[in-house]
């Protein structure tokens, strides 16, 4: 029971990590260079320096976005009795076992 | 006759228990979105028991065998145990209908007292006691056959010890890296973005929560309507008891288990958007990652780790530590106190027989309840106050209260 048990948490503990930490530090990004794009601090985000952060404010909530959906997609497909694949990279959708 | 009229009192305080289900949980995604002031708190429980509803709807292959965690009362089909059903059913109602009781009671008490208790933990401690009461030690799924995670030890025990200190220290790493990342910002030109992603992330807990806990009531349900002989599919659900069961939670959720929200938002940390934002990730984050990979926990367990968390990992923030090992203790309690009521109340439907028992449980319960609801007018918490300063001396509470 207990190595079982080691098994599954460690799975979990990871994806939780990566995911749980990952992605509001990554939107914190986001809301950051728009903040200093917009002007927030003093000199931050002068001149030509202004798209390129828009552009990586973007990214980073494209990025966050898609992870939603993923998250949305595993909540949907467990009530439909399937279970969200991440095998071939790309999510799909497979029949639980 | 004397099956219906049990079947009937075993349908009704399931959905009651649903209904208490979805009070107590408001708080695990909303709280922290109404300390913040990111929501108003009528439009956050107005928006997480729709969530609720749609989530309920959104499981549409709902397993019937979720007594078997806990207790050997099915077989791995979903059909009751052929020994329970000699007299028409009514041993497998007893059992169902004084652990639903036992759950209940133990909700309702721990929603008095503003305590953040898991009410699966509830719902399996009401079962585990009304079986060792009905078919002795033996009728308990302790460990399962080893061969995978299961039974007491394997659903319950192990994921309650884990995941609360796991979503602690995802939203404490998280809280202090988005801290960083905002460092010397002001706060005016940040607050709008995390607003919307704390409302999105509390938004994928309160939708996770409706798929996974309605899905126990209508499991519980239709195991005793196919008890009793009303229904003989174990396959599906009946259409009215998702529907019963989608109500019931999403207006419990709707109601606000106003103490609850309290504790868990103004009591353990002080909370900003920020922060709010990454324990509802950290939430949102282990619940999926667990229901993904099969890994059995209680959304009560990791949202108040969460933001226990989160006030660890944000510099300068309090954590009031009292008020966490009170509700660390209640987390420890639940199953046993919850196995002691479902017993007693198997013996006492026991002792009287048949729907004479039945209708003495309920009535015990109704009693019971209606008691705790008085009580809680007292010092009565709602929308209005669920934001007011949390004040740690009890002394100077009484008197407010008085």
């Amino acid at each position: 029971m207990f190595p079982l048990f080691l098994d599954a948490a460690w799975q979990v503990a990871l994806a939780a990590l990566l995911l749980g930490a990952g992605l509001p530090a990554l939107f914190a990004l986001g809301v950051r260079s728009f903040a200093v794009a917009g002007g927030a601090v003093d000199g931050g985000g002068s001149g030509p320096a202004r798209p390129a952060l828009r552009f990586a404010g973007v990214l980073c909530f494209v990025l966050v976005v898609c992870a939603v959906l993923v998250g949305l997609t595993v909540i949907i497909a467990t009530g439909f009795g399937q279970t969200v694949s991440f095998e071939h990279i790309v999510p799909t959708l497979v029949d639980k076992e | 006759m004397d099956t219906t009229i049990l079947l009937v009192l075993v349908i009704v305080t399931a959905l009651a228990f649903d209904f208490t289900n979805g009070f107590h949980d408001t708080a695990n995604a909303m709280a922290t979105s109404i300390a913040t002031g990111a929501l108003k708190p009528k439009v956050a429980v107005a928006l997480s028991a729709t969530l609720n509803l749609v989530g309920a709807f959104l499981s549409v292959q709902v397993a019937l065998t979720v007594t078997n965690a806990v207790v050997k009362i099915q077989d791995s089909s979903g059909a009751p145990d052929p020994a329970l059903l000699d007299d028409g059913g009514s041993a497998l109602l007893l059992i169902v209908l004084a652990g639903l009781i036992g759950g209940i009671i133990w909700n309702l008490l721990t929603w008095l007292l503003g305590l953040p208790s898991s009410s699966s933990h509830a719902l399996f401690g009401g079962l585990i006691g009304a079986t060792i009461a009905g078919l002795g030690f033996a009728g308990v799924n302790w460990a399962g056959d080893g061969s995978k995670l299961d039974g007491v030890v394997g659903k319950v025990i192990l994921p309650a010890l884990m995941s609360p200190v796991l979503a602690g220290v995802v939203a404490a790493i998280g809280t202090w890296l988005v801290f960083r990342v905002i460092g010397g910002l002001a706060e005016r030109s940040i607050t709008h973005g995390f607003r919307i992603g704390q409302i999105g992330s509390a938004s994928l807990v309160s939708l996770a929560h409706g798929t996974n806990d309605a899905q126990k009531t209508m499991g519980v349900i239709t195991l005793a309507l196919i008890a009793a002989g009303a229904w003989d599919d174990t396959e599906a659900v009946p259409f009215w008891v998702k529907l019963c069961c989608a109500l019931a939670i999403s207006l419990g959720t709707y109601l606000g288990g106003w103490r609850i929200i309290r504790t868990v938002g103004k009591g353990l940390v002080e909370i900003n958007t920020p922060q709010g934002m990454a324990a509802e990730s950290s939430s949102a984050a282990v619940i999926l990652a667990s229901s993904h990979l099969g890994f059995a926990l209680s959304t009560t367990h990791v949202a108040t780790g969460s933001i226990l968390g989160s006030g660890v990992g944000r510099p300068g923030a309090q954590v009031r530590w009292r008020v966490a090992l009170r509700m660390i203790i209640a987390w420890v309690i639940t199953l046993p106190a919850a196995g002691l009521v479902g017993a007693a109340m198997w013996w006492i439907g026991h002792l009287a027989g048949g729907v004479i028992g039945g209708v003495i449980m309920v009535v015990i319960l109704a009693g019971l309840a209606v008691f705790m609801y008085l009580r809680s007018r007292l010092n009565s918490v709602g929308a209005h106050n669920v934001n007011d300063e949390w004040d740690d001396a009890p002394k100077s509470r009484q008197t407010t209260s008085a």
